[in-house]
C-alpha cells in the first residue's frame, strides 16, 4: 500500500470513528448541561465551593464567575511554579523565573499551552500533575461552559438567565472530561505511553553506558491534553515523543481525542436549540474545512517542495517514522484547526505551504471544529456574521435561530472577530520593528518572519504550537505572548457572553418565507465562504511575507 | 464601592475553593487512579517498555539510542559503530542546561526550514556518509536508494525506528562486519519489520534496538 493511500484511509477511519461517537457524546453533553439533577460527588464539590448550583446567572454574573475562577487559576499556577524549588515531589527542579512562570500560567489557564520551557528539565511531578494537568481539565470545561451559555442564549427567550457557571464547570469536568480521559489514558498506556511516578533514573544502553530518563504521569496528562484541546506536552517533543505517542494507532487515537468533543458539541447545540438540523449545518461547515485542509496538507507534504526535502527525497525532517507523512499531516491540521497545539511532528520543518496551512488554520479562529467550546462559540459568531452578510444582500434584518441580529448583536460579533487579528498583527509588527526580538529567530529569511507571526498567531488564538526554532524564553516573548494569550482568550468570552445575554432577552421572531434557512446546504456554503474570506482578507498580507513567499520560492 | 470589593473578594474566594476541590479531583485522584490501574494491568509498558538482553536492561523499545564507537581523543562527535544497524540522525536532540546535576536528554527537533542552508548541508553530509558507510566490496549504494528518513532528524530526536528501506540498505554492511551471510541478516530484518497497525495506520518500520539485540544473538550463535 502506498503511503498516500494509507494516509487517506487513516483520514477515512477517523471520520468513521468521529461519526460513531457523534450522537452518543453530543446527546450526553446535551443532557449534562440541561439536567436538573446533581450527582452526589457534585453536591460535595458545590459544598466545597460554597456555591448554589441552582441559582441562575445573568451574563455579567456568569462572566464574573469565569474571570474570577481563571484569575485565581493564573495566580495559583504562577505561585506553584515560583515555589517549585521548595516543594516536595519536584525531582529537585528549581523554581521557574517570574517571566516564564507568568507566561506558563497564562498559557495553561487560557487553554493555550504555549511552552517556553523544556518539560523534561523544568517541571517536576507536582507542577505537572497538580498544576498544569488540572488547568488542562478546567480550562477546557470553562470553554465548554461559555459555549453552552451562548447556546442557551439562542434557546431561551425573555429571560436574561444563562445558567450557573459553577454547575457548568463542575459538570463538564466530572461528567464529560474525567470519564473520557480515564479511558483514553488507559488505552494510551496499553500501547506504551508511560504512567509512573519514578524520578529521574538511569537506563542501561545496548553498547554500555546509560541514558537518564524522567518518569511521570504521562498518559493521564496526554489524554486530557488532547481531549481538552490543550496541547502542552509532558516532554519537549510533545506528542512526537514515543512515551507520549508510541505508535501509528495512538497517533490516530490522539487526533480522535482532539476532535471528538468539538465536533460532538454541534449535536449538543442542535439538541439544545431544538433543531438537530441546525447542528448538522454547523457540523458540515466544520467538517468541510477540516477535510479540505487535511487534503491540502497531505498534498503539499507528500509533494515535499523545498531544497532540503528535494535533496532528501521526502519531507521527513521533524517527522517520526512510525507516523510518516500521512499521520503527521492529519495531526498537524487537527491540532491547528482546534486550539490544541500538541504536535506529533515539527511544523517549522514542514514545507513552506504546509507551515502556511497550519498558520491559516489558527487564523480562521480555530473553529473547524475548534477548541472544546471555543470552536462552537467561534463558529456561531461566524454564523451571525454570515446571516448579517446575507441580510445585507437582500436588505432585510437578519435573524438566526429565531433571534434578530440587530445593531447590538452585530457589534458584539464584530468585536469578537477583531480581537485576535488585532493582537496577532500588532504584536508581530512591533516585534519585527524592535531590534532584539528578531535575535530569537532560528531560520533566516521569510521563515524567520514566519516564526514570529506563528508565535503570536498561536498565542492570541490559544493554540500553543510553535515554529519552535524561535527562542521564546526571553522577557519580551514571555510577556507579550502571555498577554496575547490572556486577551485572546478572555476578551472574546466577554463578547460571547454579552451576546448570549442579549439574545436570551429577546422574544423569538417566527420564521417567514423571507427567513434565511440556516439548516440548508446553501447556508453551509455561505458560512464556509464567510470564514475563509474574513480570515483571508485579514491575514493575506502577513501570510504573503512568510509561508507563501517560502512556498512559492521552492 | 465597599460593597463591590466585598463581592469581588467573595467571588475570588469561591474561585479558589473551586480550584482546590477540582485540583484534588483532576490533579490528585485522577492521575493516581490511572497510575494504579496502569501499573497493575500494563506494568512493563507503564514503566517504559524496557528491553533486556543477556540479563541486562539495554534500553527501551520506544526510545532511540546511538550505536557509536567510543570517542577518540580530540574527537568531538563519535563515529558510528558500523557493526550495528544505525538509527536516524538526531540533530535536534539537546542536553539539559537548567538542572546540570542530571544528564537529561532533551527531546526535540532541529526546526530548520526546507530552504535553510544548514539543513541542506546536514542532509547532504548524511547522504554522503550513508553511501560511504554502506558501500562494501560487493555492494554499491546509489544515491537514489538512500531513503529520506536516513538523512533527516525526527521530531523527538528519539525515533526508535528506521524505514524498511534504510534497514535493507544496511544489510550488506552489517553482514560483512559481523561475518554473517547476507541472507540471514536480511531474514532478521524481515522478521523485525512491523507493518502498519491494522494494515493502514502509521508506516512500516524496523525497531533498531530490537533488531540489534537479535543481531547480537545471531552473531553469537554463528
Amino acid at each position: 500500500m502506498s503511503p498516500v493511500l494509507a494516509g487517506v484511509l487513516q483520514l477515512l477511519a477517523l471520520i468513521v470513528a468521529l461519526g460513531l461517537a457523534y450522537r452518543p457524546l453530543g446527546d450526553h453533553m446535551a443532557r449534562v448541561y440541561s439536567s436538573d439533577r446533581h450527582l452526589r460527588v457534585e453536591k460535595w464539590i458545590y459544598k466545597g465551593i460554597g456555591a448554589d448550583p441552582d441559582t441562575q446567572m445573568r451574563w455579567p454574573a456568569y462572566l464574573r464567575g469565569v474571570l474570577a475562577f481563571s484569575a485565581v487559576g493564573v495566580l495559583f499556577l504562577y505561585l506553584l511554579q515560583r515555589l517549585q524549588g521548595s516543594l516536595p515531589g519536584s525531582l529537585g527542579f528549581r523554581s521557574i523565573d517570574p517571566d516564564q512562570a507568568f507566561n506558563t500560567a497564562a498559557s495553561f489557564v487560557a487553554n493555550t499551552n504555549w511552552q517556553s520551557y523544556y518539560g523534561e528539565q523544568a517541571m517536576g511531578h507536582v507542577v505537572q500533575t497538580a498544576g498544569l494537568a488540572v488547568q488542562n481539565f478546567v480550562s477546557a470545561a470553562v470553554g465548554i461552559a461559555v459555549a453552552v451559555a451562548l447556546v442557551r442564549g439562542f434557546a431561551r427567550s425573555r429571560t436574561g438567565e444563562l445558567g450557573n457557571f459553577w454547575s457548568d464547570l463542575v459538570r463538564g469536568v466530572i461528567r464529560v472530561l474525567i470519564p473520557i480521559s480515564v479511558l483514553g489514558a488507559l488505552v494510551l498506556v496499553a500501547c506504551g505511553a508511560i504512567q509512573n511516578f519514578a524520578g529521574i533514573h538511569e537506563v542501561g544502553q545496548f553498547l554500555g553506558g546509560s541514558q537518564q530518563w524522567n518518569g511521570g504521569a504521562v498518559a493521564s496528562q496526554e489524554a486530557i491534553k488532547e481531549l481538552g484541546t490543550n496541547g502542552g506536552g509532558y516532554f519537549n517533543a510533545n506528542s512526537a515523543h514515543p512515551f507520549e505517542n508510541p505508535d501509528g494507532f495512538t497517533n490516530l487515537f490522539e487526533v480522535f481525542l482532539i476532535l471528538v468533543i468539538p465536533f460532538a458539541l454541534t449535536r449538543t447545540f442542535g439538541r439544545m436549540v431544538g433543531s438537530l438540523k441546525q447542528g448538522y449545518a454547523i457540523l458540515a461547515t466544520m467538517a468541510a474545512i477540516w477535510i479540505g485542509f487535511t487534503a491540502l496538507m497531505m498534498w503539499t507534504e507528500f509533494h515535499h517542495g523545498g531544497p532540503a526535502f528535494d535533496l532528501a527525497g521526502g519531507a521527513m525532517e521533524g517527522k517520526e517514522n512510525r507516523f510518516g507523512v500521512g499521520g503527521s499531516s492529519i495531526f498537524a491540521v487537527a491540532t491547528t484547526l482546534t486550539s490544541t497545539g500538541a504536535v506529533d511532528s515539527f511544523h517549522s520543518s514542514f514545507t513552506g505551504f504546509g507551515g502556511g496551512i497550519t498558520m491559516l488554520g489558527m487564523q480562521l479562529g480555530e473553529i473547524a471544529p475548534g477548541g472544546t467550546g471555543s470552536g462552537l462559540y467561534g463558529m456561531l459568531i461566524m454564523a451571525i456574521i454570515a446571516v448579517f452578510i446575507a441580510g445585507l444582500m437582500v436588505g432585510r434584518t437578519p435573524e438566526y435561530l429565531g433571534k434578530k441580529i440587530g445593531t447590538r448583536e452585530i457589534k458584539f460579533a464584530a468585536c469578537y472577530i477583531l480581537v485576535t487579528p488585532a493582537l496577532v498583527l500588532v504584536f508581530t509588527a512591533v516585534a519585527m520593528a524592535l531590534p532584539t526580538p528578531r535575535h530569537s529567530m532560528l531560520n533566516p529569511g521569510a521563515h524567520g518572519f514566519s516564526e514570529i507571526l506563528y508565535a503570536y498567531t498561536s498565542g492570541a488564538n490559544n493554540n500553543g504550537s510553535a515554529f519552535a526554532g524561535l527562542s521564546s524564553d526571553t522577557d519580551w516573548f514571555n510577556t507579550t505572548i502571555g498577554l496575547a494569550m490572556l486577551l485572546g482568550r478572555f476578551l472574546p468570552m466577554v463578547f460571547v457572553l454579552a451576546l448570549a445575554g442579549s439574545l436570551a432577552e429577546q422574544q423569538p421572531v417566527p420564521a417567514t418565507a423571507g427567513t434565511l434557512r440556516t439548516e440548508k446546504p446553501l447556508f453551509t456554503g455561505l458560512l464556509v465562504g464567510t470564514v475563509l474570506i474574513v480570515a483571508g482578507l485579514t491575514y493575506f498580507p502577513a501570510l504573503a511575507l512568510g509561508p507563501l513567499a517560502e512556498g512559492l520560492a521552492s | 464601592m465597599n460593597n463591590s470589593v466585598t463581592n469581588t473578594g467573595r467571588l475570588l474566594w469561591a474561585g479558589l475553593r473551586a480550584l482546590l476541590v477540582l485540583t484534588l479531583a483532576c490533579g490528585v485522584i485522577y492521575p493516581l487512579a490511572v497510575t494504579g490501574v496502569a501499573q497493575a494491568l500494563f506494568h512493563d509498558k507503564a514503566n517504559g517498555s524496557e528491553i533486556r538482553s543477556e540479563g541486562k536492561v539495554v534500553g527501551s523499545s520506544l526510545i532511540g539510542q546511538r550505536y557509536d564507537l567510543p570517542l577518540k581523543k580530540g574527537q568531538e562527535t563519535a563515529e558510528p559503530d558500523l557493526k550495528w544497524f544505525q538509527p536516524r540522525p538526531s540533530n535536534g536532540l539537546g542536553e539539559n542546561t537548567v538542572n546540570t546535576r542530571y544528564k537529561l536528554i532533551l527531546s526535540g527537533a532541529t526546526n530548520l526550514s526546507g530552504d535553510n542552508k544548514d539543513l541542506i548541508g546536514q542532509v547532504r553530509a548524511a547522504q554522503q556518509a550513508v553511501i560511504k558507510d554502506n558501500t562494501t566490496a560487493t555492494y554499491e549504494v546509489d544515491k537514489a536508494d538512500v531513503p529520506a528518513d536516513a538523512v533527516t532528524s525526527s521530531g523527538s530526536g528519539l525515533d526508535p525506528d528506521i524505514s524498511p528501506a534504510y534497514a535493507e540498505l544496511q544489510v550488506h554492511r552489517v553482514a560483512e562486519r559481523n561475518h554473517l551471510p547476507v541472507n540471514e541478516v536480511r531474514q532478521l530484518v524481515k522478521a523485525h519489520t512491523d507493518g502498519r497497525v491494522l494494515g493502514f495506520m502509521g508506516e512500516p518500520r524496523v525497531n533498531v534496538l530490537e533488531l540489534n539485540v537479535a543481531l547480537r544473538d545471531l552473531a553469537a550463535k554463528g
